[in-house]
C-alpha cells in the first residue's frame, strides 16, 4: 500500500482531516529545505507538497512566483529537489512527499528517468500542473510503473465528463482548486465549494484535498469540514519570505501548528 | 488541401496539444466549440470579410521591389504588403477574427499579451471597434523599447499593464495574461497574438492569418506570371509566417523559409532561434514545441533587436514543418536585419518593421545567388514606424 493511501486510511480511522502544506524547494536557500520538511512533519503535516522551481509558473500568483525566482537564483533544479527528498527520507519513512510543478523540467530530464529517480528518492506522488489528463498518457504510464501516484487537479469549471475522466486516471488523492484564479488569490467562496463537492464525490472514490486561497486557520477549518485534506501553499511561502534564515523554521512551525489545531476541529 | 493539421486533439505530429492547468480546460473547450461552430458559419464569414475589406483595407497588395532586386543583381523580390493594413501589421487579421468570435460568445472583455506592441495595438483597435473593455499585458522591458505603441494602445482606450516578472518580455506578458484569464474566465476572451498557446489557438490564429497566402496565390500569377520559388517570413511565435505559408504548403515547388532572430549571433548564445539551433523539445504556454531552455528545463532569456521576435519558443506547427522537411528555418542576426532595414528605406521608400527586416535580410542574402528570373515572395509583415526610436538609438542619434 502506498504511503499516501496509508496516511489517508489512518486519518479516516481517527476521523481527522489531512493537513497538506506546500512550499517551494530551495526557497529561500537550498540548505533550508530538508530542515523545513522535518519541521512541517513535527508541526503536524500529514503530507507535504514540495514545489519544483520553474521559470514560468503560469498557474501561480505572485507569492509562489517569487519563491520560484528565489530558488532559481540558487540554480535549484529537479535533480536537486530529488536529492533533497532522498535526504529527508533517511530519517522519515512515513510522511508522503508529493512533487508539484510544471512539466518542462521533467520533460528535460525524461519521464522514465524521472519516475525511476522519484522511486529511488522516496517521492510518493507527482502533480504536474500543466499536464491535464489529455496530455498525460505517457507520464501516467511511467509514474505508475514505478509506483508513483499521478495527482490531478479539478476546478470549479470542471464538467461532469472531465471529473469522470480524472476519477479514472487519478491515484493517491484529487486536488480540487477552490477558486477561479491563481494560487494565493483572495476570493475563496465556501458556498461554491460546498455546492461542487457532491458533484465530485459522484465520480471520485479517492480522498479529495482542497487548496488555493486558504490563508488562515479559520478558513482551513471551514474547508476541512468539506473534504479530506486541506492544502496550504501561498500562506506558508509568505511566511518563509517574511522570515530570516534564523527564524524561518520556527515561524513556519508556529503557523503550521495553528493550522493543525484548526483542521483537527473539523 | 491535402495538408490536414492539427488533428482533432490539437497536435501537429508530436507538437502542440493542450498543456494547461485544469482551471483553463473548461474555457478552452468552450472556445474550441465556438470556433468549430462559427468558422464555417456564412454570417460570421461575411462579417469577418466585410471588416477585413473596409476596416483593415484588404486585400493587401503585392509589390515588386524592382530597384532593390536590380541592386542585389539576382532573384526578383516581391513583398506582400501587410505593412499597409490598418494598424500597420498582419496582427489585425487575427484580432478582427477573434474579437468577432468573442462577440458571439458574449464576452465583453478582451485581454492580450504583446511584445513589440503590434498585437496589443491590433487588439486595442478591435476592442474599440466592437465596444469591448481591453487589457494588454506587456513586459516592462518592451514598454521601454516600444513606447509609441504603448501610447497608441492608451489612445485606443486600452489599459496597458507592465509585467515585471521574469525577463520582463513577451513570454512573461503571456504568463500574466494567462493568470488574468484564469481569474476572469466568465467574462473574458483571451486574444492570443501568435500561433502558439494551447489548442485551438495555434490553428485558429493560423486560419485568421491564412488570408495572406490565400490572396498571394491569386496575386502572384497576376503580377509575376507565376508562383514564387520561395516564400520567406520572419518567425518569432510565427503567425505571419504561418499566414503566408499556409496555402503554399500543398505546392511542393514553392520553398518555405522561416527566418528566426539570430540576435548577437548564434555562437553568442544571445538569440531567439530555437528551430535553427535545434533546441530541445519542451512544454511552455500550453503547447509542446522546440524551446530554448537550460539543462534543468528552465526557460532561458532570449535576445533580439526586435521585440516581436524575442520569444524562446515557436508555434508548434513550425516545429512540425521543420521535422517534416516542408519548411526550412534559418537565422538572421541583429546587424544583418538592420542592413536590410536601411536598404528597403533607401531603395524602395518603405520603412519595414525590424521583425520583417529579418525576412528581408534573408532575401537579401540569397537573391544574389539566384538567377534573375527566379522569384522570392517576402512577407512584409509590418511597418517600421514603431522602430524608429530603436534604430535612431543604434545609430547614435537622439530624436
Amino acid at each position: 500500500m502506498s504511503r499516501i493511501q496509508t496516511t489517508f486510511d489512518k486519518l479516516k480511522q481517527q476521523k481527522r482531516k489531512a493537513l497538506i502544506p506546500f512550499f517551494t524547494a530551495g526557497d529561500h536557500d537550498p540548505a533550508l529545505t530538508v530542515p523545513l520538511l522535518h519541521a512541517l512533519v513535527e508541526a503536524g503535516a500529514d503530507i507535504i507538497e514540495l514545489g519544483v522551481p520553474f521559470s514560468d509558473p503560469m498557474a501561480d500568483g505572485p507569492t509562489i512566483q517569487r519563491a520560484s525566482e528565489r530558488a532559481l537564483k540558487h540554480h535549484v533544479g529537479l535533480h536537486h529537489v530529488l536529492d533533497m527528498v532522498a535526504e529527508f527520507r533517511r530519517s522519515n519513512s512515513s510522511t508522503p512527499i508529493v512533487l508539484m510543478g510544471y512539466g518542462n523540467p521533467i520533460e528535460a530530464m525524461g519521464w522514465e528517468t524521472f519516475a525511476q529517480r522519484c522511486a529511488e528518492a522516496g517521492v510518493d506522488g507527482v502533480l504536474t500542473v500543466d499536464f491535464p489528463p489529455e496530455e498525460s498518457h505517457e507520464t501516467f504510464a511511467h509514474l505508475t510503473k514505478y509506483g508513483i501516484d499521478p495527482i490531478f487537479l479539478l476546478a470549479p469549471t470542471s464538467t461532469d465528463a472531465r471529473i469522470a475522466r480524472v476519477a479514472k486516471q487519478a491515484r493517491g488523492y484529487v486536488y480540487y482548486v477552490s477558486l477561479k484564479g491563481v494560487t494565493g488569490a483572495g476570493h475563496l467562496d465556501l458556498a461554491a465549494i460546498e455546492q461542487k463537492i457532491p458533484q465530485l464525490r459522484k465520480h471520485i472514490q479517492l480522498p479529495i484535498g482542497i487548496g488555493f486561497g486558504i490563508r488562515d486557520a479559520a478558513t482551513a477549518l471551514s474547508v476541512a469540514k468539506l473534504c479530506d485534506g486541506v492544502v496550504v501553499g501561498s500562506r506558508i511561502v509568505q511566511e518563509i519570505e517574511n522570515s530570516t534564515e534564523q527564524n524561518v523554521v520556527a515561524n513556519v512551525s508556529k503557523l503550521v501548528k495553528e493550522l493543525r489545531l484548526a483542521v483537527d476541529q473539523a | 488541401m491535402t495538408y490536414n493539421y492539427p488533428d482533432s486533439s490539437g497536435h501537429f505530429g508530436p507538437y502542440g496539444g493542450i498543456y494547461v492547468a485544469e482551471t483553463l480546460m473548461g474555457a478552452l473547450e468552450e472556445l474550441n466549440q465556438a470556433y468549430e461552430k462559427y468558422r464555417h458559419d456564412p454570417e460570421f464569414i461575411a462579417e469577418l470579410n466585410y471588416d477585413l475589406k473596409h476596416f483593415v483595407g484588404r486585400p493587401s497588395p503585392i509589390y515588386h521591389a524592382k530597384r532593390w532586386s536590380q541592386h542585389l543583381g539576382g532573384a526578383q523580390i516581391y513583398l506582400k504588403r501587410e505593412d499597409l493594413n490598418h494598424t500597420g501589421a498582419h496582427k489585425v487579421n487575427n484580432t478582427v477574427g477573434q474579437a468577432l468570435l468573442a462577440k458571439r460568445m458574449g464576452k465583453k472583455r478582451v485581454i492580450a499579451e504583446t511584445g513589440a506592441g503590434q498585437h496589443g495595438v491590433a487588439t486595442a483597435t478591435v476592442a474599440a471597434r466592437y465596444g469591448m473593455e481591453c487589457v494588454v499585458y506587456m513586459g516592462s522591458e518592451d514598454i521601454q523599447r516600444q513606447s509609441p505603441n504603448v501610447f497608441r494602445m492608451k489612445l485606443l482606450g486600452a489599459t496597458v499593464v507592465p509585467v515585471e516578472s521574469g525577463s520582463k518580455t513577451l513570454k512573461d506578458a503571456l504568463n500574466e495574461a494567462m493568470r488574468d484569464w484564469v481569474t476572469n474566465i466568465e467574462n473574458t476572451f483571451y486574444i492570443i497574438g501568435t500561433v502558439a498557446g494551447p489548442h485551438p489557438y495555434p490553428m485558429m490564429v493560423r486560419d485568421f492569418n491564412a488570408i495572406v497566402s490565400k490572396e498571394a496565390v491569386v496575386q502572384m500569377p497576376e503580377l509575376a506570371g507565376r508562383q514564387p520559388d520561395a516564400v520567406i517570413a520572419c518567425v518569432g511565435g510565427g503567425s505571419n509566417a504561418m499566414g503566408v505559408f499556409y496555402h503554399y504548403i500543398d505546392m511542393p515547388g514553392v520553398k518555405l523559409i522561416g527566418v528566426e532572430a539570430g540576435g548577437r549571433g548564434i555562437a553568442s548564445g544571445e538569440h531567439a532561434a530555437p528551430l535553427t539551433t535545434n533546441s530541445p523539445v519542451g512544454v511552455l504556454h500550453g503547447n509542446k514545441t522546440y524551446l530554448m531552455q537550460d539543462e534543468n528545463g528552465q526557460i532561458i532569456e532570449t535576445h533580439s533587436i526586435s521585440a516581436g521576435l524575442d520569444y524562446p519558443g515557436v508555434g508548434p506547427e513550425h516545429s512540425w514543418l521543420k521535422d517534416s522537411g516542408r519548411a526550412e528555418y534559418v537565422a538572421i542576426d541583429d546587424d544583418e536585419a538592420l542592413r536590410a532595414f536601411h536598404d528597403l528605406c533607401h531603395f524602395e521608400g518603405i520603412i519595414p518593421a525590424l521583425e520583417s527586416s529579418h525576412a528581408l535580410a534573408h532575401a537579401m542574402k540569397i537573391a544574389p545567388t539566384m538567377d534573375k528570373d527566379k522569384v522570392l515572395l517576402v512577407n512584409l509583415s509590418g511597418r517600421g514606424d514603431k522602430d524608429i526610436n530603436t534604430v535612431a538609438r543604434l545609430s547614435g542619434i537622439t530624436l
